[in-house]
C-alpha cells in the first residue's frame, strides 16, 4: 500500500496525526500544507500553535515550529516577527485560545497591524479539555458547561471573530471566514492570508469552520451537516476584508 | 554603528535611566514593554535611545503579551527584555514558566512596589517568593538581587549573558526606591572591560529547509505522561543544580567574629552596612550577610558563616518572603533567628542598629 498523499511540507514521520478521527484539524492543516507547498515559504515559516487541541499540531510540520500557551500564540508570534521580520509567522488556535483567554491579544495584534498570519479553528466547543461551552457555542447547543443548551440571554450569542477582527483594521489586512466543508477555498482564503503577510502589508486572519465529533457525539454525516447547515446560520463564509489593491507605479 | 558608550563615564542618573542604559551597552536588539509604576522610565529611556542605535521596541497590550512576545524575541535568537512591577509581574509569571520548561533565555527586571495588589507604587520586598518561586514550577530561575544604581548596571548586563550561557530566565530584582532614586556610578562598554557578550543564537527560523537540509525545529512544553514529565523535570533541576554553584553570589561584611549576624538583601543592605559599622564603633561585634542571588541561593555559604554567630537578624521589607528563603538554607542550625519585618516600606540603618541593641 502506497501513503497517501500528502503536502511536501508535512512531517510524514509524525503521520497519522493525533488528532481524533473526524476532527477537523486535519483537513485545515492540509488546506494549509498545501498553501506553504504552492507559495514555496516552507524554509521561511516559524509556526506558533496554542494549547488545546490545536496544540497537537507541533511536530505536525517540517518547519519550524513552537507550541506555546493557551492563548498565548498570538503574542510570541509577533515577537517573533517583530525581531526577524524575514520569517513568515503564523499563529494557529482554537476558538477558546483566539476569542476568549486570548482575546486581547487577537485584538490588539489586528489593531496595531502585526504583519503576522493568525488561522482560527472554530468548533463551536472546547475540544481538549471535554467539550465545554466555547465563545462560538451556538444559541442552544449543550455543552458540558451548558448542560440544557446555550441561553444567549444569560451567556451571549456566538462571537463573530472574522467581523470583529475586520471592524478593526485597516485596508491592508486580509479577513476572510473559510470552512473543512470546502477545502480548497479555504486553501486560497489561507494563501491569500500568507500573502498578506508576504507583501508585508499587514495583519491576516482566517477563521476556518471545523467539526468535533468526539464532543458533538456526531456521526460523520452530522457532523457533517452541522459544518455546512447548522454552523453557517451563524458564521457566514466568505471573505471579509481583502487588502485594497497597491496604487500601479507609473513607471511607465 | 557608533557604539552607545565609549571609555568609563560617571554619571548622575535614576536606576530606571541606568537600566535603560545597560542595556543598550549589552547589545540587546529589542524591549517589548507595558507601562507600571515604578519602572516605566526603563521605556521612557529605551524608546529615546533605542532609535538612534538601530534597537528594536514594542509596547504590548497587557504583561502577559510583554512576556510573551519577549519569549518571542529570545527565541528568534534576539537578545530581548521586559521589565515590570506588581501586579505586572504576577501577569508575567505565566511566560517566565514557558521560559523555564523551554529554557528560553529572557531577562526581566522587576522593580518591587508596595502589595498585595495594586498597593502602592512606591516601593517593596514583597516580590521576593513570586520572582524566585513564582509559577507552576520549580523556580528554574536566576534571580540577582541589587542594591545600588552600580550594581543596576553591573547586573543588568551580566543577567543577558547569564541567561544566554545558562539558559535559564533571568531576573534583575530591584526596587521602586533603586528606580526612581538618583545616585552616581559609572557606566561603561562592557567590551572596554573585557566584558565578552554571549552570543545569541535563532531557536526557530534557522536557515536551510527543515526536513530537506536539515531536522525542523520542534519546541514544546507539553508531555503526555508522567513519567515523561518527570524526566524532563529531573533534567531541567539537574541542568540547574549543576550551574548553580557557578552562578551563587554574595557579600560579607564584618563576618569572622560576629555575633550578631544581619541578614539582609537588595537595598537593604544599606542599611544593614551602616548598622554594622555603627554597631562596631559601639563595641558591638555586629556583622551582615547579604546574597547577591536569591535563586540561586547561597546556601553553603550562609551556614558557614551563620553557624558562627550567637544571633540571626532577618531584616526585610515583606513580612518573611526573603527569611523563608533562609529558614530553608539554615534548616538543622540551632542559632537564634530574629526578624525585622517592615512589608512595603523602607528601613534604615538607625533603626536595625537600635533593634539590635535594644534585642541585645
Amino acid at each position: 500500500m502506497t501513503a497517501p498523499k500528502m503536502p511536501k511540507s508535512w512531517r510524514a514521520e509524525t503521520k497519522p496525526h493525533k488528532f481524533c478521527p473526524g476532527c477537523g484539524h486535519g483537513l485545515i492543516l492540509k488546506a494549509l500544507g498545501e498553501a506553504i507547498d504552492e507559495l514555496g515559504i516552507q524554509d521561511r515559516i516559524v509556526f506558533g500553535c496554542d494549547i488545546g487541541c490545536s496544540l497537537l499540531s507541533w511536530d505536525f510540520f517540517n518547519v519550524d515550529s513552537v507550541q506555546t500557551h493557551h492563548g498565548r500564540t498570538t503574542p510570541v508570534m509577533t515577537g517573533i516577527k517583530r525581531a526577524r521580520p524575514d520569517r513568515i509567522c503564523i499563529a494557529y488556535m482554537g476558538d477558546g485560545g483566539g476569542y476568549a483567554i486570548g482575546a486581547q491579544h487577537l485584538v490588539n495584534a489586528a489593531s496595531r497591524n502585526e504583519k503576522i498570519t493568525v488561522i482560527l479553528a472554530n468548533n463551536s466547543n472546547y475540544g481538549m479539555t471535554g467539550g465545554q461551552m466555547a465563545p462560538t457555542t451556538l444559541p442552544g447547543m449543550k455543552t458540558e458547561t451548558s448542560p440544557y443548551g446555550r441561553d444567549p440571554e444569560a451567556t451571549g450569542f456566538p462571537t463573530q471573530g472574522p467581523e470583529m477582527v475586520a471592524a478593526i483594521t485597516r485596508e491592508n489586512a486580509y479577513v476572510a471566514r473559510g470552512s473543512v466543508a470546502n477545502v480548497r477555498q479555504l486553501k486560497n482564503y489561507l494563501k491569500k492570508a500568507l500573502q498578506n503577510q508576504i507583501d508585508g502589508n499587514g495583519f491576516s486572519f482566517v477563521e476556518a469552520l471545523s467539526g468535533c465529533p468526539t464532543n458533538w457525539s456526531t456521526n460523520a454525516k452530522d457532523t457533517w451537516n452541522f459544518i455546512e447547515k447548522t454552523m453557517t446560520q451563524y458564521f457566514k463564509v466568505g471573505e471579509v476584508k481583502t487588502p485594497a489593491p497597491k496604487e500601479e507605479k507609473s513607471n511607465g | 554603528m557608533e557604539k552607545p558608550i565609549t571609555g568609563e563615564k560617571r554619571v548622575f542618573m535614576t536606576g530606571n535611566e541606568v537600566v535603560a542604559w545597560a542595556a543598550l551597552a549589552a547589545d540587546v536588539d529589542i524591549m517589548y514593554g507595558y507601562p507600571i509604576t515604578p519602572q516605566n522610565e526603563i521605556m521612557h529611556y529605551w524608546t529615546r535611545l533605542a532609535p538612534k542605535h538601530g534597537r528594536g521596541f514594542l509596547q504590548t497590550e497587557d504583561e502577559i503579551s510583554a512576556g510573551f512576545t519577549t519569549c518571542g524575541g529570545v527565541l528568534s535568537g534576539k537578545r530581548a527584555f521586559t521589565a515590570t512591577s506588581g501586579p505586572g509581574n504576577i501577569l508575567m509569571q505565566e511566560s517566565m514558566t514557558m521560559a523555564e520548561m523551554m529554557r528560553i533565555p529572557t531577562v526581566l527586571v522587576v522593580q518591587q512596589r508596595g502589595g498585595p495588589s495594586t498597593a502602592t507604587v512606591i516601593y517593596s520586598q514583597q516580590e521576593v517568593t513570586m520572582t524566585c518561586y513564582g509559577g507552576n514550577g520549580e523556580g528554574l530561575r536566576i534571580v540577582y538581587s541589587t542594591g545600588t544604581h552600580q550594581e543596576l548596571f553591573d547586573y543588568t548586563i551580566k543577567s543577558f549573558n547569564i541567561a544566554w550561557k545558562y539558559r535559564f530566565p533571568t531576573f534583575v530584582l530591584g526596587d521602586g526606591y533603586q528606580a526612581k532614586m538618583r545616585e552616581s556610578l559609572h557606566i561603561y562598554d562592557p567590551a572596554e572591560k573585557g566584558i565578552k557578550m554571549v552570543e545569541t543564537t535563532p531557536f526557530v527560523g534557522l536557515a536551510g529547509t527543515p526536513g530537506v537540509d536539515r531536522e525542523p525545529a520542534h519546541l514544546r512544553n507539553t508531555y503526555n505522561t508522567e513519567e515523561e514529565l518527570y524526566a524532563v523535570v529531573s533534567d531541567l533541576v539537574a541542568a540547574y543544580e549543576k550551574i548553580a554553584p557557578e552562578i551563587v553570589e554574595y557579600q560579607t561584611f564584618e563576618t569572622e567574629d560576629a555575633e550578631v549576624l544581619i541578614l539582609a538583601h537588595g537595598i537593604v543592605t544599606r542599611a544593614a552596612q551602616a548598622a554594622v559599622k555603627t554597631l562596631r564603633a559601639q563595641g558591638i561585634k555586629a556583622g551582615h550577610f547579604r546574597p547577591v542571588t536569591l535563586r540561586p541561593f547561597p546556601t553553603q555559604e550562609l551556614r558557614e558563616v551563620a553557624a558562627k554567630a550567637k544571633k540571626l537578624l532577618v531584616v526585610e521589607s515583606a513580612q518573611g518572603q526573603f527569611q523563608k528563603l533562609v529558614k530553608d538554607a539554615l534548616y538543622g542550625l540551632s542559632v537564634p533567628m530574629e526578624s525585622y519585618f517592615k512589608p512595603g516600606q523602607g528601613i534604615t540603618s538607625e533603626e536595625l542598629a537600635d533593634q539590635i541593641k535594644g534585642g541585645k
